[in-house]
C-alpha cells in the first residue's frame, strides 16, 4: 500500500510538471498544444535509447530529451507562427499522431509496439525497491519545485508579461515593439522541453515504455489537469495535476466494485470520465479552482 | 513499376474520393463556426457503427445503409453541438477545440461501451475484382465511389440553389452582414452541423465498407482528413476535395517508397509543406 501511494506521489508530480510545461504555452501566452503527449513521448523514447543502448548517464539522456522535445516544439511554433491558433491545435495533434507511428513501426530503434524494457533507473540495482520509490519521489518532487520556481519567475517577469501581452492580443504587443514570433517559438520550445524531461523522468521511473502509452487520452488528463486547476496559474497546474490523478485513482476503485461490467467497459467507462470531466469543466468552471491572478505593476516614474 | 505506379494512382484517387466526404464536413465546420472540430473523427465512427447496425444486424442493403449513417451521425453531431461545444464557443476557438478532443474521447469511449473493441465488418457480397488492361478495380470501391461523388453532388447543388445552402455561404463569408440581412446564425450552424457530422458518418461508413471498423476507425482516418482540409484551404469546400484527392494519390504512391503504416504520414508531412509554403491552402480560405 505505501509503495502504491510512493508510486501515485511520481505520477501526480510527472503530470504536474507536465502542467506546468502546458501553462508555459496555453496558460501564459495563449498557444494551444493538443499534442502535448507527443513531446512527451519524444522525451521519454529518446532519454530510454540513450542511456539504454548508447550507455549514457541518465542525466544527459534527460538533457538529450529536453533538447530534442524543444526542438521539435520550435519547429511545429515556426510553422504555425504567422496563423490563426488553429492551424497549431491541427498540426500538434498531427504530431503526436505521427511519434506514436514511427514509435510503432521503427522496430531496429523504438522496438515496436513491444516497448522498449529494462530502462535504468537511478541506482535502481543497488537500492530496495522501497527505497527506490522513495528516492524517485524525491527526485521527481526536486524537479517539480525547480521547474514551478523557474515558472513562477518568468511569469512574474517583464518576459512573462510580454507572453501574458501576446496571450491577450498578439497585435497590440507586436505594437509595442515585441518581436510576437520569436517569443511564440521561444515559449513553445521551453514547454516542449518540460514536457520531454517529464516524458525521460516517466521511462526512468517505470523502466518500460510503449507506444500505447502515449494516447491522445495524456494530453486530455494534462489540459483536465491545468483547467481544474487554473489556466495561467502555476500553483493550480500543480495542485490540478494532483486532483486528476487522485480523481483517476477513485475511478480505479469505484469501478472496481461493479462487477456486472467486462473490462473493456469498465475501461471506456474511466476514460469517458475523463472526457465528460474537461467538458465539465470547461463550462462550470472555466477559470478552474485558482484562477489566474494578475498582480498589478507599478507604472515606471 | 509504371504499371503498379498507375495502379496506386487509381487506387487514390477512389480512396481520395471517399476522403473528401468527411473533409467538406471538418472544412464546413470551420468555415461556418470558426473551429476546428476534432469530433468529425468521432461522428466518422458513430456513422460507420450506424451503418453496420443498418446493415450488418438489420440487413439493408450498403447504399440505404450509407443513408442511416448519414442521419444518425448528422442527429449525433447536432445534439453533441448544441449540448456541450455550443455554451465554450464564447469562450474562443480554441476553448472549444479542447472541448471538441475531450467530447471525441467521451463519444469514442461511449461506443467502445456499448460495441467493444472487435472489428467488425459490413454484410456484403463477395465479387471478383475487375479488369481493365493492367488494371484492378473492385466493384466495392466503384461503389464508394459513386455514392462519394453522389454525396458531394448533394452538397453542392445544396450550397449552391437552395436558401439554406446560400446562408450558410452568407454566414461563412461574413457573419456580421449575414446577420444584418435577418439570416439566423443559430439554424445555419444546427443545420451546418448536421450536414458535416453526416457527411463524416458516410465517410466512416464507405472507409468501413473497404475493411473494418472499431471504436478507433475515426481517429485512423482524421489525421487524413486534417491533410485534406488543410492542403486544401481550411474553409474551402472545393479546397477539400482537391486535397482529399492530393493527399489521396500522395499516401497511395507513397507506397511505392514507405512502408504501409506510414500512409498517414503523407499527409502530415504534407500539412507542414503546405502550411510553410502557402499557408492558405491551394485554393485559399474563401468558402465556395
Amino acid at each position: 500500500m505505501e509503495n502504491y501511494l510512493v508510486a501515485m506521489a511520481v505520477f501526480a508530480g510527472l503530470y504536474a510538471l507536465m502542467a506546468l510545461g502546458l501553462n508555459v504555452v496555453w496558460g501564459m501566452t495563449g498557444m494551444i498544444n493538443l499534442g502535448l503527449v507527443g513531446f512527451f513521448a519524444v522525451g521519454a523514447y529518446v532519454s530510454a535509447l540513450l542511456c539504454k543502448r548508447a550507455g549514457a548517464p541518465i542525466a544527459l539522456g534527460i538533457a538529450a530529451a529536453a533538447v530534442l522535445a524543444a526542438g521539435a516544439g520550435a519547429a511545429m511554433a515556426i510553422t504555425t507562427a504567422r496563423l490563426r491558433g488553429d492551424y497549431l491545435a491541427i498540426i500538434t495533434l498531427g504530431f503526436s499522431e505521427v511519434v506514436r507511428l514511427v514509435a510503432s513501426n521503427e522496430l531496429w530503434l523504438t522496438n515496436g509496439t513491444d516497448g522498449i524494457s529494462g530502462i535504468p533507473g537511478p541506482w535502481r540495482g543497488r537500492l530496495t525497491p522501497a527505497a527506490f520509490n522513495m528516492l524517485y519521489l524525491g527526485l521527481v518532487a526536486v524537479a517539480v519545485a525547480v521547474t514551478f520556481v523557474v515558472c513562477q519567475r518568468v511569469r512574474h517577469s517583464a518576459y512573462g508579461r510580454v507572453l501574458r501581452a501576446i496571450r491577450d492580443d498578439d497585435q497590440v504587443a507586436a505594437v509595442a515593439g515585441k518581436r510576437v514570433i520569436a517569443f511564440k517559438v521561444q515559449a513553445f520550445a521551453v514547454s516542449a522541453a518540460i514536457l520531454g524531461v517529464a516524458g525521460a523522468l516517466w521511462g526512468h521511473y517505470t523502466s518500460y515504455i510503449a507506444p500505447e502509452a502515449f494516447v491522445p487520452l495524456v494530453t486530455i488528463y494534462v489540459v483536465l489537469a491545468l483547467t481544474a486547476g487554473g489556466t495561467g496559474n502555476n500553483a493550480g497546474a500543480v495542485l490540478g495535476a494532483v486532483l486528476v490523478v487522485f480523481f483517476m485513482e477513485a475511478t480505479r476503485f469505484a469501478t472496481g466494485w461493479i462487477t456486472a461490467l467486462g473490462p473493456v467497459q469498465v475501461a471506456a467507462l474511466r476514460e469517458s470520465l475523463i472526457g465528460a470531466g474537461l467538458l465539465v469543466v470547461l463550462r462550470l468552471r472555466p477559470y478552474g479552482l485558482l484562477p489566474e491572478r494578475i498582480v498589478p505593476v507599478a507604472p515606471p516614474r | 513499376m509504371l504499371g503498379e505506379a498507375a495502379q496506386l494512382a487509381l487506387n487514390g484517387l477512389m480512396a481520395g474520393t471517399v476522403l473528401a466526404v468527411p473533409a467538406i464536413g471538418f472544412t464546413a465546420i470551420y468555415a461556418v463556426l470558426r473551429f476546428p472540430n476534432f469530433t468529425v473523427a468521432s461522428h466518422l465512427t458513430i456513422g460507420a457503427f450506424a451503418g453496420w447496425v443498418a446493415n450488418a444486424a438489420l440487413g439493408w442493403p450498403a447504399a440505404l445503409a450509407v443513408a442511416a449513417a448519414f442521419v444518425v451521425a448528422g442527429v449525433a453531431g447536432v445534439l453533441s453541438d448544441e449540448l456541450l461545444l455550443k455554451p465554450l464557443r464564447p469562450a474562443g476557438a480554441l476553448t472549444t477545440a479542447i472541448g471538441a478532443v475531450a467530447l471525441t474521447i467521451l463519444l469514442e469511449n461511449a461506443l467502445r461501451f456499448v460495441f467493444g473493441n472487435d472489428l467488425r465488418g459490413y454484410d456484403l457480397p463477395i465479387r471478383r475484382d475487375w479488369r481493365l488492361g493492367a488494371l484492378r478495380v473492385g466493384p466495392q470501391q466503384v461503389e464508394n465511389l459513386a455514392m462519394a461523388v453522389l454525396a458531394m453532388a448533394a452538397v453542392f447543388v445544396f450550397l449552391a440553389f437552395t436558401r439554406m445552402g446560400k446562408a450558410m455561404r452568407a454566414v461563412a463569408d461574413n457573419p456580421m452582414l449575414a446577420g444584418i440581412k435577418g439570416i439566423d446564425a443559430d439554424r445555419v450552424a444546427r443545420l451546418t452541423n448536421f450536414v458535416a457530422m453526416g457527411l463524416a458518418g458516410v465517410g466512416g461508413m464507405l472507409v468501413g465498407l473497404d475493411t473494418s471498423i472499431d471504436p478507433l476507425t475515426g481517429f485512423r482516418v482524421i489525421l487524413s482528413v486534417f491533410a485534406a482540409a488543410v492542403v486544401g484551404g481550411l474553409g474551402s469546400i472545393p479546397g477539400a476535395v482537391l486535397g482529399a484527392l492530393a493527399i489521396g494519390v500522395g499516401e497511395e504512391l507513397s507506397l511505392l517508397v514507405l512502408a504501409p503504416a506510414y500512409r498517414t504520414v503523407v499527409g502530415f508531412a504534407a500539412i507542414l509543406v503546405v502550411l510553410t509554403l502557402r499557408p492558405r491552402g491551394l485554393l485559399g480560405e474563401r468558402a465556395y
